[in-house]
C-alpha cells in the first residue's frame, strides 16, 4: 500500500473520532472533514511518529480497557475511604515493577494505567527500562500488588504490543 | 425523575472532587498527597461529564457528546502530570514515609539518564 494513501492508520480513524467529537455532530460534512484531517495530519507529522504501533489483538486490548474502567471506579471508592479513614491507617510503599514490555507505547500505557487507577502513581522508570517504580498509598503486601500490576495490566498490553 | 437523576450524579461528583481535595490537606507527605487530587477527582469528573452529557442530551438540539473528549484527554494528561511530578520529587529526595526504593539513587548517582 503507498505510504500516502494511508499514512497512519490508527491515527486517522483517531482523528477523525476527535473531530466528530470536537463539533459534537454526526453529519456527513463533519465526518467527511474529520477524515480528511485524519488523512492529512499524519501526512505533516509522520517524520514526529519515531515508530509504527501495531495492536495485534484489538479485542484484548478492548478486554483491558474495560477491566481498567472497572478499577478505576472500584478503586476511586477504596482511594476516597482511605482518604475519610485519615492518614493513620494507610501504609505508603514503594515497589519495583520488573518489566517484561520493551515497547514505548507499551510501558507508557502501563505506566499511565497504573497512575489512573487510584493508590498507585507510577513515579519513576529506571534508564534501562527494565523497572518501574510505583508509589503506593496503602500498600499491604508489595508481592501481592507487583503480581497484581503483573497480571491484570501488564499481561494484555504484552500481547497487544510486544512482537513475538 | 431527570432532574433526581442529574441531581444524584452532580451530588457524586462534588463529593468525591471534595475527597480528593480534603486528600490533599490530610495526607502526611508528598508522595501520598499525590493521590487525592490526581485521581480520586477521575469518578468526580466522570459522573459530572455524565452529568451534563445527559443534561445536553435532553434539551432537543441532538445528542451531545463532547464530554468525552474532556475524559480522553483528562485520562491523558493527569497520569502524566502525576508521574512526573513523583519524579521530580524522587529526584529532589522529598521526605516520604515510605523509604524511596535504592535504584533511584544508584541512578542518580551514576549520572542516569
Amino acid at each position: 500500500m503507498k505510504r500516502w494513501l494511508l499514512p497512519h492508520p490508527i491515527l486517522t480513524p483517531t482523528l477523525a473520532l476527535i473531530w466528530v467529537l470536537l463539533v459534537n455532530s454526526l453529519s456527513p460534512g463533519a465526518i467527511i472533514l474529520g477524515l480528511l484531517l485524519g488523512w492529512a495530519i499524519p501526512l505533516f507529522t509522520l517524520r514526529f511518529w519515531p515508530a509504527e504501533v501495531r495492536v495485534r489483538k484489538p479485542l484484548t486490548l478492548l478486554r483491558f480497557v474495560v477491566v481498567l474502567l472497572y478499577d478505576i471506579v472500584v478503586a476511586n471508592v477504596a482511594v476516597a475511604w482511605l482518604i475519610l479513614r485519615g492518614p493513620k491507617h494507610t501504609t505508603p510503599a514503594f515497589v519495583v515493577v520488573p518489566l517484561s514490555l520493551t515497547t514505548d507505547i507499551g510501558i507508557s500505557i502501563l505506566a499511565n494505567t497504573i497512575s489512573l487507577t487510584p493508590g498507585t502513581v507510577s513515579s519513576w522508570l529506571s534508564p534501562d527500562r527494565r523497572r518501574l517504580i510505583v508509589q503506593g498509598l496503602d500498600v499491604k503486601d508489595p508481592d501481592a500488588l507487583v503480581e497484581t500490576i503483573k497480571r491484570r495490566y501488564e499481561a494484555p498490553l504484552l500481547e497487544v504490543f510486544e512482537p513475538c | 425523575m431527570l432532574d433526581i437523576t442529574l441531581s444524584v450524579l452532580i451530588l457524586i461528583g462534588a463529593l468525591f472532587t471534595f475527597i480528593g481535595s480534603l486528600g490533599l490537606a490530610r495526607m502526611p507527605d508528598f508522595y501520598t498527597r499525590l493521590h487525592g487530587p490526581t485521581k480520586a477527582t477521575t469518578l468526580g469528573v466522570g459522573s459530572l461529564l455524565i452529568a451534563s452529557m445527559i443534561h445536553f442530551s435532553s434539551q432537543g438540539e441532538g445528542i451531545s457528546f463532547h464530554e468525552v473528549l474532556v475524559t480522553l484527554f483528562l485520562f491523558i494528561t493527569a497520569p502524566v502530570s502525576a508521574h512526573l511530578l513523583s519524579k521530580a520529587a524522587l529526584h529532589l529526595r522529598v521526605k516520604s514515609l515510605a523509604a524511596p526504593p535504592h535504584e533511584v539513587e544508584e541512578a542518580d548517582s551514576g549520572e542516569g539518564q
